[in-house]
């Protein structure tokens, strides 16, 4: 019989320091399967992981090979994820597997005061990130993951989307621009997030294409669930394409911007006034309102500056926005309190929405209020104004 | 290694009859066990016995050992108030080694990784076993079974306990101290390794047959203040250095930064507020621990915003309760270990930052202790189990990890509070029985995890005080299934030998469960 190389693959942190993480190696050689598992919770998981092991690699029709796994606590999606990852980075691929059963996707205009940014290859965030109360939690795939990583990143993220649970909580993904990202899309769809956020956009044409493929693997696939689009403008053209942007599918519910970006772009620093993005920021304002989708700032990078980011975020609600990015848990609390309504804005709502119910008590289609005309959306905002009301401690 | 003669105590749990030649009644519940007789001291001394102006140094740690008349068997005791910097008690053993000595029983307040060198002096048959806790390499020798005596784990009361009642007498002292006279009074708090109280030596001090106080700051007569006083003392010793001084206190503590570690200090402080437990002249501890110091940072703001002081609070001392002392949040400290240079600064100079000693603080056989008088605690552990059981000392696969500290002495105050993350990594924490039970659930009244705070159900009075207040309040048993759901099931139960390598007594000087060999 000849003798084919051997194929290997590598994944997940070598380092001894990574815990709730798991290297493993695989070599495709040799006459049968020959596994090598050492693990810090041995005595408690020994024979889970095992079986966790090899149900991957029977997935994968793999007969021969050694497989080593050095295991430092690593939870089974977490596991799975990284033998999957080895096995395919030695060529290996496998059928996709079965659609886990996720409950319900995410309403149109749902609350996005906060979202919570994960870095997509680094699992020991991801476990508890929907216990803070964040309205949303972000995997990125893009800028926090290495180029090298991005294949491991997209199939942990995957795993964790199918295995895990955020009850109360919209799981974002920030994909990668260009053709990177319609290959997280290919691993993504399938594993039912509830909102893609795709950076880096310049045109409605991107958003499309995005939403054409989209909609080919959720066919596919026969997923009839919502998937929104929030697109990041971090570009000057973006910013200046803002209104066909936040039109250009009826998928999208937000924009956003991202300030790290967008002032390299520009050229110039970015302050703690924001001076410099005031004007983009301005008009992603306006066009997310034109489109009646949710208009969302970027983040505060300072974790430690409490006061900062109350400035920033009190401000950010001035203009018109309803939400931003945290960069750490302990920010959520404070953009909630930030965007919570104010009493005056309760009230209004309040009077809203019974005028509302009585419209719909006396079989009137047109809702009004004194002498004002209320339009649907503004009486689902008014709606929505009343839920946070409610929801607020 | 030791008789196999075991009992079932009131817990449940299987202990030995005989500990080292002792027979420690096992454990009958709480407050069950009580103690007759007479407490221990040491003989009658005649100052005509001693130098006439009081000068007890000698030149040299081995001929004050040997002219205590350190003999094989005996017992010496050291105290860790200098942590992981301690050279005094690896020196004291190695100069009884160097003078011949053979089976010595190590009897420390607590060990640190600076002791591992001990191994080496057990496995010579300088040192027979230890009572005191165990980590790390000295750990993992006591777990496979290669200590020749049982360990004993004790709390800090419960070794003032045994001290007191006669149950372990010590033969010689050896106390480290950051300042001293030639006559032996000392303290903590001066000198370049000032580690700021003493309290965890004067037990030693008083009982011991023979005190040996070493010290690289000898200052002229009288060392002020005296919390050692050199009318116990036999002899006094210079060194070059006691110690390490940036293993002994931290520069300064830092908070964590960990997420979830946040969420629980959060979740605490909001329950201890909607429970109404935080209210003007309310009292607590909370250790040096991250959750413990996260929450002060998250209780002072809180504690300002209503307008509120607590009487007092029991350190573990940081520079964070100096911060809340110097604000006049906290009225004194009542310390029993300082642990950073801000703290050991302040104990030194600020008359309401008191030290204390386990005798005053968690002493159980005594007229009550201040442990008892506090509103409530935050501690830590490394698991619980559904009847709110906790374990402290052990690994989940049996393994020594911990020694108690004052962990069960603490569950005395009127609301314990257990904060601890449901599962670390993989390893669950929230599980069926205790691998080691070193507290009574009778006696924890709530556990806060990040995944939601579960209240003991005969804590009436607490669920109601917190009911509606938007707590996520939970059963263990909800958490426990949450958590087994992310690990892949329960774990596999480990399996132990029937080997006792070290037992854990209770508060009382009762058995309360024994750790078992583990086989590597």
């Amino acid at each position: 019989m000849p003798r084919t190389p051997t194929a290997l693959g590598e994944a997940g942190p070598v380092e001894g320091g990574v815990r709730g993480d798991a290297h493993v190696r695989v070599e495709l050689s040799g006459s049968g399967l020959r596994l090598d598992l050492r693990s810090k919770v041995e005595a408690l998981y020994g024979d889970a992981i095992e079986a966790e092991v090899r149900g991957v690699v029977e997935r994968f029709g793999v007969g021969d090979a050694r497989i080593s796994v050095e295991d430092r606590g690593a939870l089974p999606a977490v596991l799975r994820a990284r033998v999957e990852t080895a096995l395919r980075r030695a060529g290996r691929s496998a059928p996709p597997s079965d659609l886990p059963s996720v409950a319900e996707g995410t309403a149109r205009s749902r609350r996005r005061r906060s979202r919570l940014y994960l870095p997509g290859n680094q699992p020991k965030f991801m476990v508890n990130a929907g216990l803070h109360g964040g309205d949303a939690i972000i995997f990125d795939l893009e800028d926090s993951v290495h180029p090298d990583e991005k294949d491991a990143a997209r199939i942990l993220v995957r795993n964790v989307l199918r295995e895990w649970s955020y009850p109360g909580t919209e799981r974002m993904v920030r994909i990668n621009p260009g053709n990177l990202g319609f290959e997280d899309l290919e691993e993504i769809v399938a594993a039912l997030p509830d909102l893609l956020m795709i950076p880096k956009v310049e045109s409605a044409e991107e958003v499309r294409s995005v939403a054409a493929r989209v909609e080919e693997l959720q066919a596919q696939r026969q997923i009839d669930r919502p998937l929104w689009m929030m697109p990041i403008l971090e570009t000057a053209a973006g910013i200046e394409a803002a209104a066909e942007i936040a039109k250009a599918h009826d998928r999208v519910v937000a924009i956003t911007l991202g300030l790290e970006d967008l002032t390299a772009d520009l050229g110039v620093a970015k302050t703690d006034e924001g001076v410099e993005s005031l004007y983009a920021r301005s008009r992603v304002v306006m066009a997310a309102h034109a489109a009646r989708v949710q208009p969302i700032d970027s983040v505060y990078g300072n974790v430690g500056d409490e006061e900062g980011l109350r400035r920033w975020a009190a401000a950010s609600r001035a203009m018109g926005f309803v939400g931003m990015g945290c960069v750490h848990p302990r920010q959520i609390g404070v953009l909630h309190e930030c965007f919570a309504p104010t009493p005056e804005e309760v009230e209004k709502a309040r009077r809203i929405v019974a005028a509302f119910e009585e419209a719909k008590a006396a079989g009137r289609a047109v809702v009004s209020l004194g002498s004002r005309m209320i339009d649907p959306p503004v009486v689902q905002r008014a709606l929505h104004i009343m839920e946070e009301a409610d929801g607020e401690r | 290694m030791v008789s196999a003669d075991f009992v079932t105590n009131a817990a449940g749990r299987k202990v030995p009859v005989e500990v080292n030649g002792r027979t420690p009644p096992p454990f009958a519940g709480v407050g069950q066990h009580h103690p007759a007789g007479q407490k221990a001291a040491p003989s009658i001394r005649s100052c005509s016995d001693y130098p006439r102006r009081g000068d007890k140094r000698m030149p040299s740690l081995e001929a004050a050992l040997e002219a205590c008349g350190l003999r094989d068997g005996m017992t010496l005791s050291s105290h860790h108030h200098l942590r992981n910097g301690d050279r005094v008690a690896l020196s004291a053993l190695e100069a009884a080694a160097k003078l011949g000595t053979k089976d010595l029983l190590w009897f420390p307040s607590a060990s640190f990784p600076c002791h591992a060198p001990v191994v080496d002096l057990m496995e010579t048959g300088v040192v027979h076993h230890i009572e005191g806790s165990m980590n790390g390499p000295l750990g993992d020798y006591c777990s496979s079974g290669r200590m020749r005596g049982l360990g004993v784990l004790r709390s800090h009361g419960g070794r003032w306990q045994a001290i007191q009642d006669g149950e372990v007498p010590i033969d010689i002292a050896v106390i480290a101290a950051p300042s001293a006279d030639f006559f032996g009074n000392a303290n903590g708090c001066h000198g370049p390794t000032a580690c700021g109280s003493l309290g965890f030596a004067l037990a030693d001090s008083i009982y011991a047959e023979k005190v040996i106080v070493v010290t690289d700051n000898l200052v002229p007569f009288p060392c002020l203040p005296w919390q050692i006083q050199g009318n116990h003392v036999d002899y006094v010793v210079e060194v070059d250095s006691i110690g390490d001084p940036s293993q002994i206190v931290s520069g300064t503590t830092q908070i964590t930064r960990s997420p979830d570690r946040l969420l629980i200090a959060d979740y605490v402080a909001r329950f201890v507020k909607e429970a109404g437990i935080v209210r003007d002249g309310f009292s607590f501890q909370a250790g040096a621990g991250g959750i413990a110091l996260a929450f002060v940072q998250f209780l002072a703001p809180m504690m300002r915003e209503m307008g509120v002081t607590a009487s007092f609070v029991r350190g573990g001392s940081t520079r964070y309760l100096v911060e809340m002392l110097r604000e006049g949040l906290v009225g004194y400290i009542l310390d029993g270990q300082t642990f950073d240079l801000a703290a050991v600064e302040s104990i030194a100079t600020d008359p309401r930052h008191v030290p204390t000693s386990p005798f005053t603080s968690y002493n159980y056989h005594g007229k009550g202790n201040f442990a008892g008088i506090v509103d409530f605690v935050v501690l830590g552990a490394t698991e619980v189990d559904l009847n709110f059981n906790a374990n402290v000392n052990t690994h989940s696969d049996g393994r020594l990890l911990h020694g108690i500290g004052g962990w069960q002495n603490c569950l005395d105050a009127d609301c314990t509070i257990l904060a601890l993350p449901s599962m670390r990594d993989r390893i669950q924490v929230i599980v069926d029985e205790v691998t080691t039970l070193t507290g009574p659930g009778e006696l924890i009244d709530v556990i806060v995890t990040e995944r939601g705070i579960a209240i003991r159900p005969d804590r009436q009075d607490l669920l109601e005080a917190v009911r509606g207040k938007g707590l996520p309040l939970r059963s263990l048993e909800e958490i426990q299934h949450e958590v087994h759901a992310l690990c892949g099931g329960p774990p596999r139960r480990p399996i132990f030998s029937d080997e006792a390598v070290a037992v854990i007594q209770w508060v009382d000087g009762t058995v309360i469960d024994t750790v078992w060999k583990v086989e590597s």
